[in-house]
């Protein structure tokens, strides 16, 4: 069920260039993006405990990456920019996590919001290395070798780019997947549910910890790089406080507690916030409203109220 | 030869306040020592010096011939040994098997094993099976731990321990917070199944007499952090005096009386 479930989603997320509007597509984009953070983001936080307020830092080190790559350092394939941009994300998280993740909970919470809101006034400050507000432009990279010359910006990113991103989404999907299911996705697990227990039965929480942050780092970057290259542009807002904080709300609106949760997260608030913006100049009072009711009414979020739903239809 | 766990001369003070005070004890293979003592005595202090915990201020520690004074709890499961709590510790939203599997992991090395199978995992599985048998939670497997009985989630709790396959065990109040009449069964249980997990010493930390006076094959008294006593059962409840020190006035006279 859950497998053909995801087989039509992916089905239908292929088949969105052949029938929606340009502008619907776009929007499909960062929603590949910010699920692809929220793999990593939701490892952390779903699975290993550690509610962290500034990974919107590591999609800036990612957005930034693809930046300085391909319009400073003339680097066109995209592979490239993501490796490296995931590589200096994972570098850029070793000292956040090994100060980080000797705390838990608040603590936690509150040093890697510290270090977010450092990052973002790094970016905003050293005007020569990061341009300041403006940012620094993102060039069009190459796919797999290839340049897609003949295709117009808009074109190339709802055709190439868009199944490009599909494919890595897929991909880093079912790491992830294996990651959280196997001994070491166990231990992880056992650290979230009692870490001095877990301590007792051989597991190394705080390296633990740090290898889980590391991992979120990377996906968080490379969320970063696919943001950068669709709206062409890094800027110092990527790392700003509510930019991680809108992390956690897609968390919390698809359901942390789920492996797919987080996905369907990303995929509502992209949407809603389109839609809420198109209609209202209230929409961050809405999209709040929004928040407290899941908060409220749905603690385990969207996938947990399809579930309860699911399970209510086939008991009939 | 030399003892498994041995203390020589431990202290461990807080500023002025003495814990433990030249505490020297050995526990050799095949003994299963109880340590009993009034509440302060420093039972708790002396079984977290045990474990590598707390590093005494004090004296020395080993297992195995090995320093191991403040080691850690990770260390110590590698070195083979193992800690059931007290208060039940467990992991609530995990199932039976996947409580047990973290300690196989773990015990066999394969903690960084980033992308095989937990679930699929033939050997992984056997393990966890047969550990779970011999306390009787086969049945449970797939139960998440939080759903369990009270006596249940302690079995499990030291079930999980014995998945480290430990040479040495302390078990802190196994059967409190369980129904009386089960006390007794979960003592017979995890001392045969220590037997045949191949665990050489037990250490028993234990407020009911009864179980201590029954299962121990040495009984070391504690009191003010110092050791009163260190005998064989049969000696320690012969003597009133030992026994009315460490489990108070009242049962002493009873002892004394009979």
């Amino acid at each position: 069920m859950k497998f053909v479930a995801l087989l039509l989603a992916i089905v239908v997320l292929a088949a969105v260039p052949t029938f929606a509007q340009p502008y619907y597509i776009t929007l499909v984009l960062p929603a590949f993006a910010y699920a692809i953070a929220l793999l990593g983001f939701n490892l952390l936080f779903g699975y290993t405990g550690l509610l962290s307020f500034g990974h919107a830092l590591f999609v800036a080190v990612g957005a930034y990456g693809a930046a300085v790559l391909s319009s400073k350092l003339g680097v066109k394939s995209l592979e490239l920019v993501l490796a490296i941009s995931g590589a200096a994300a994972v570098v850029a998280a070793i000292p956040v996590a090994l100060l980080s993740v000797r705390y838990v909970r608040i603590f936690f919470g509150i040093l890697t919001l510290a270090f977010g809101m450092l990052f973002h006034s790094f970016l905003f400050k050293f005007y020569d290395l990061t341009g300041g507000d403006t940012g620094i432009r993102v060039l069009r990279p190459s796919l797999l070798g290839m340049d897609f010359k003949e295709l117009d910006k808009t074109a190339f990113l709802i055709g190439p780019f868009y199944y490009y991103c599909l494919a890595l989404l897929v991909l880093l999907g079912i790491v992830m997947w294996r990651l959280v299911h196997s001994p070491f996705g166990l231990h992880l697990t056992a650290i979230r549910e009692n870490p001095r227990k877990a301590e007792y039965l051989g597991v190394r929480v705080r390296f633990f910890r740090l290898i889980a942050f590391l991992i979120s780092a990377f996906y968080c970057a490379i969320g970063g790089v696919i943001l950068a290259i669709n709206t062409g542009q890094a800027d110092p807002e990527l790392a700003y406080w509510t930019h991680s904080g809108e992390l956690v709300f897609m968390a919390v609106l698809g359901g942390f507690a789920n492996f797919f949760g987080p996905l369907v997260g990303a995929f509502t608030f992209i949407f809603l916030k389109s839609e809420l913006m198109g209609g209202t100049q209230y929409w961050r009072f809405f999209l709040g409203l929004t928040l407290v009711l899941i908060v409220v009414l749905f603690p385990r979020g969207l996938v947990g109220v399809g579930m309860d739903l699911w399970s209510k239809v086939r008991r009939r | 030869m030399t003892p498994l766990l041995e203390t020589v001369g431990v202290g461990k003070a807080y500023g002025e306040f003495v814990a433990l005070d030249g505490v020297s004890l050995s526990i050799a293979e095949g003994e299963l020592v109880s340590i009993v003592g009034p509440n302060g005595a420093g039972k708790t202090t002396l079984v977290n010096v045990l474990t590598g915990l707390l590093k005494p201020t004090a004296g020395v520690v080993r297992f195995k011939g090995q320093d191991i004074a403040g080691i850690g709890p990770v260390l110590l499961a590698k070195r083979g040994m193992a800690r059931a709590f007290q208060l039940v510790h467990i992991f609530p939203a995990m199932t039976v098997a996947d409580t047990i599997a973290v300690a196989v992991v773990s015990h066999t090395g394969r903690s960084l094993d980033l992308f095989g199978s937990a679930r699929a995992d033939a050997a992984l599985r056997a393990k966890v099976r047969d550990v779970a048998a011999i306390f009787g939670l086969e049945a449970k497997l797939d139960t998440e731990s939080r759903l369990l009985a009270q006596g249940e989630k302690k079995l499990l709790d030291i079930a999980s321990a014995f998945a480290l396959s430990p040479e040495v065990i302390l078990l802190d109040e196994p059967t409190s917070g369980v129904a009386s009449g089960d006390k007794h069964g979960i003592m017979r249980n995890v001392v045969d199944a220590a037997k045949r997990a191949g665990v050489k010493a037990i250490i028993l930390v234990e407020h009911d007499m009864d179980l201590v006076a029954q299962y121990s094959s040495r009984i070391v008294a504690l009191t003010a952090g110092r050791v009163l006593a260190d005998r064989r059962p049969a000696d320690f409840f012969g003597d009133p005096e030992i026994v009315a020190a460490v489990v108070g006035k009242l049962v002493g006279k009873l002892a004394k009386g009979s």
